[in-house]
């Protein structure tokens, strides 16, 4: 062995018992769709099939409907509140002693690397059930006045990027304000959900108060059409984000929608260099870029542009990409063919008007879908990749003379979910926070998530929060008759 | 020439280097401990961290038998097998220096250094004539190295200047006869900010090493320490083309925090640097947990502590 070449370290699968297919899970049990039909999930990282898992079509997601319903007027809605509190802490516990589980399964079915698995997105998942588990009995407290109510029965869709951590934002407060919910994970992410399908009866939570139906989007279509649905939370594209809102107009349904981004990363020329390179690097290739508050707009201020480039392609030659089982993987699999073709069409036209892209060497495995940790300079804000959310590893640079250009930069787009700025200056940094339009922005670090802050966007980037006391608002009401 | 010397040319240049933010480098170091190193990338970098272990003994009760001991683990750490490597250097008090280096070149130990601690070591506080004494004295015993401090008090209180001057002196007096390494006590200076900042003085002055700590203060050679000083190295590479090496010491005791330093090595200063000319780890019990790893990794099992020497 010449030099320092890191040896395969990768995790067992062993503790992960994937059935061979699965079920919906609907009033506590796993039942078969109605009409039998089911889809495969695969692991990006090798196409190979990983289960069978059950279509809901109408049919179903009307029964599971039905029994969220009859769960929240019998059982949940009637529950003393620190009663509710204990079956989240419950989960919670389990969540955290089957964690290696979770954290491998996740890795296979999305791709992400198992460490990142295992040291953000599960501990993240469990901690949200944590917190809003003590919230269940201090409601009064929520800012909504005395006695707030659950808004009954809560249709919830989510995305593929963080299938357990984003199954926790949506179904930790709604249990704990007391509604019930019928969830849809990701087409391709249906895995992690399923396995907390069983930790729901493993913790004797009462038969319907969580039901999980998983299926592709005509399957969220006919969830969120429901009529005895109370409410929509959805976290995805802004296209579908859009469709949901124009067709629950007209209904008496609310809605939180989180959606695409396009963050601005802001870095100022008294920026802490080399950690402001690592955040560059955590902005966007954590999760392969498949964040919506991703930092996918990097804007340097010109004067020390050339210096901080240097460092990040130094930075990024260090990437290691691939196996995502392996616990040295910075950088796994993107998760689907689909989306894979996404992020080639999107980089392709950073080509064609004219940035210059920049990857390191890297080899890609040959099976699975792979895109090399990418960055254009030279790019102006007219540029697709300066606009469009690319949800991959792919990075866009541009630059700012002084630090009004930099925000009127940062701002000038149709998101505003995130934005990073870095400033040793304490001073600079409040300034500019105040004056950039995004509904999180953190200050010499990115992408930091905790259950009690809440998360959200301006502009096309949703509506409402998620996470904290204004995330949990969202899944009550003051209006005494609301969900009768 | 980068600085002049002069007190203003230093301050400049020192006010110029871009701010340690300390949260991130925590969680870089912090991050870059979760790297699983296993099989043979290990038995690699038992066998690297072996070859860069400066063996140490800086105690009030050490004797010329003691230093003899240390010098025979030093040229065979382990007597049974000899395919392990001979450590990096042998480092010692003043008094000890012409003990070790015989006792070394008679063992067939001539390539391993003997490293002196001076200029009043730890704490520094002695006036400049018996810094050069101490040096002076060390050299004509034979060091091939010299571990000096620089004076904390003068770095806290802005004179850089002064702590610049020092180091400059003392390389002088080294000459070609001896390496210098300069200990900046990082457990005083605190902040990563000061870190960065007199590892760039200690460079300027003509530093062949820069060193974390005496051992004699805690925290010592704490990972995101080593980060930021491994930064400098790197960068300061860069912009002069010289490359100085960086030496950890102080609370490195067991396999799994070496091989966390080489990973902090490969992935900050790079591959060059994982080389006993440029690395080196002061400690003393780390080597007997360095060679039970690597009868572990060879056998598969563990061995009793009785397997390996204790000197």
């Amino acid at each position: 062995m010449s030099g320092f070449e890191y040896a395969n370290a990768p995790e067992s699968k062993a503790i992960a018992n994937i059935d061979n297919s699965y079920g919906l899970f609907i009033g506590g049990k796993f039942v078969n769709p109605k009409k039998g039909k089911s889809f495969n999930t695969i692991n990006p990282a090798t196409e190979e099939i990983l289960s069978k898992i059950g279509y809901a079509d109408r049919l179903d997601v009307d029964l599971a409907v039905k029994s969220a319903r009859t769960a929240f007027t019998k059982i949940w809605s009637k529950m003393p509140a620190k009663e509710r509190g204990k079956y989240l802490y419950r989960i919670a516990r389990i969540m955290q002693e089957r964690a290696r589980e979770f954290a491998v399964v996740e890795t296979l079915d999305n791709g992400k690397p198992i460490r990142e698995s295992r040291d953000t997105d599960i501990p993240l998942a469990a901690a949200h059930f944590f917190y809003h588990a003590g919230w269940a009995d201090k409601l009064d407290y929520v800012g909504l006045g005395n006695k707030p109510k659950p808004v009954g029965v809560v249709g919830q869709i989510i995305p593929w990027n963080f299938p357990l951590l984003m199954l926790a934002w949506k179904i930790a407060p709604a249990l704990a304000a007391g509604n019930t919910v019928v969830l849809k994970p990701a087409e391709t992410t249906p895995l992690t959900a399923l396995l907390f399908a069983q930790v729901c009866q493993q913790a004797g939570l009462p038969d319907g108060v969580v039901n999980i139906i998983t299926g592709d989007g005509v399957t969220g279509a006919a969830l969120v059409n429901h009529p005895d649905i109370n409410k929509i939370a959805f976290t995805g594209s802004t296209e579908v984000g859009k469709a949901i809102a124009r067709s629950i107009s007209a209904t008496k349904k609310s809605a939180t929608l989180e959606l695409g981004g396009k963050a601005a990363n802001l870095v100022f020329d008294d920026a802490a260099i080399d950690e402001a390179v690592e955040g560059i690097v955590n902005g966007i290739f954590f999760n392969q870029g498949h964040v919506c508050c991703a930092g996918s707009r990097l804007l340097l201020q010109e004067n020390i542009a050339d210096e901080v480039l240097e460092k990040l392609k130094k930075r990024m030659s260090l990437i290691r990409v691939g196996d995502p089982m392996d616990k040295n993987t910075d950088l796994g699999a993107i998760n689907s063919a689909e989306q894979l073709k996404r992020i080639q069409e999107i980089s392709n036209t950073g080509d064609a008007e004219g940035a210059n892209r920049w990857s390191p060497e890297c080899k890609l495995p040959s099976k699975g879908f792979w895109y090399p940790p990418t960055i254009f300079t030279g790019v102006s804000q007219s540029h697709r990749i300066a606009r469009e959310e690319i949800f991959g590893p792919v990075l866009s640079v541009l630059t700012f003379r002084t630090p009004a250009e930099g925000i009127e930069k940062a701002n000038n787009t149709m998101y505003g979910l995130s934005a990073g700025i870095w400033s040793d200056k304490g001073s600079k940094v409040l300034w500019a926070a105040k004056q950039l339009k995004a509904g999180v922005i953190w200050s010499n670090t990115f992408n930091k998530f905790d259950p009690a802050s809440p998360f959200g966007g301006y502009k096309e980037s949703g509506w409402g929060r998620e996470g904290g006391r204004h995330g949990l608002a969202g899944y009550l009401t003051s209006d005494v008759k609301a969900s009768k | 020439m980068i600085v002049d010397g002069s007190e203003g040319s230093l301050k400049k240049f020192l006010a110029d280097l871009a701010p340690v933010d300390q949260v991130g480098a925590d969680s870089r170091a912090a991050m870059l401990a979760t790297r699983s190193i296993k099989t043979t990338s290990k038995a690699w970098a038992i066998d690297m961290a072996i070859s860069m272990v400066d063996l140490t003994t800086l105690e009030g009760a050490d004797s010329p038998g003691k230093v003899k001991a240390l010098c025979s683990k030093a040229v065979r750490p382990d007597p049974t097998d000899p395919t392990v490597p001979m450590v990096g250097a042998i480092c010692v008090y003043n008094d000890m220096v012409k003990i070790a280096r015989t006792e070394l070149n008679t063992l067939g130990g001539k390539d391993i250094a003997v490293a002196a601690v001076a200029t009043a070591f730890p704490s520094g506080r002695a006036s400049l004539a018996v810094k050069k004494l101490d040096t002076q004295d060390a050299l004509n015993a034979g060091a091939n190295e010299i571990d000096m401090v620089i004076d904390r008090g003068a770095f806290l209180s802005g004179r850089v200047g002064e702590v610049f001057e020092e180091i400059k002196i003392i390389k002088q007096l080294c000459g070609d006869k001896a390496h210098l390494k300069v200990i900046l006590e990082t457990g005083e200076l605190v902040t990563y900010d000061n870190v960065r900042k007199a590892s760039y003085l200690a460079m300027l002055a003509g530093a062949d090493f820069i060193k974390t700590s005496t051992g004699k203060v805690t925290p010592a050679a704490t990972a995101p320490v080593v980060l930021v000083m491994l930064e400098a190295v790197r960068d300061y590479f860069i912009l002069t083309g010289n490359k100085i090496g960086v030496k950890p010491a102080g609370g490195i005791r067991t396999t799994k925090d070496a091989i966390k330093q080489l990973v902090l090595v490969n992935e900050t200063a790079g591959p060059e640097w994982l080389n006993p000319s440029l690395f080196r780890i002061g400690a003393s019990a780390l080597l007997n947990d360095l060679l039970m790893q690597r009868i572990k990794l060879r056998t598969g099992h563990y061995a009793s502590a009785n397997y390996v020497t204790m000197d």
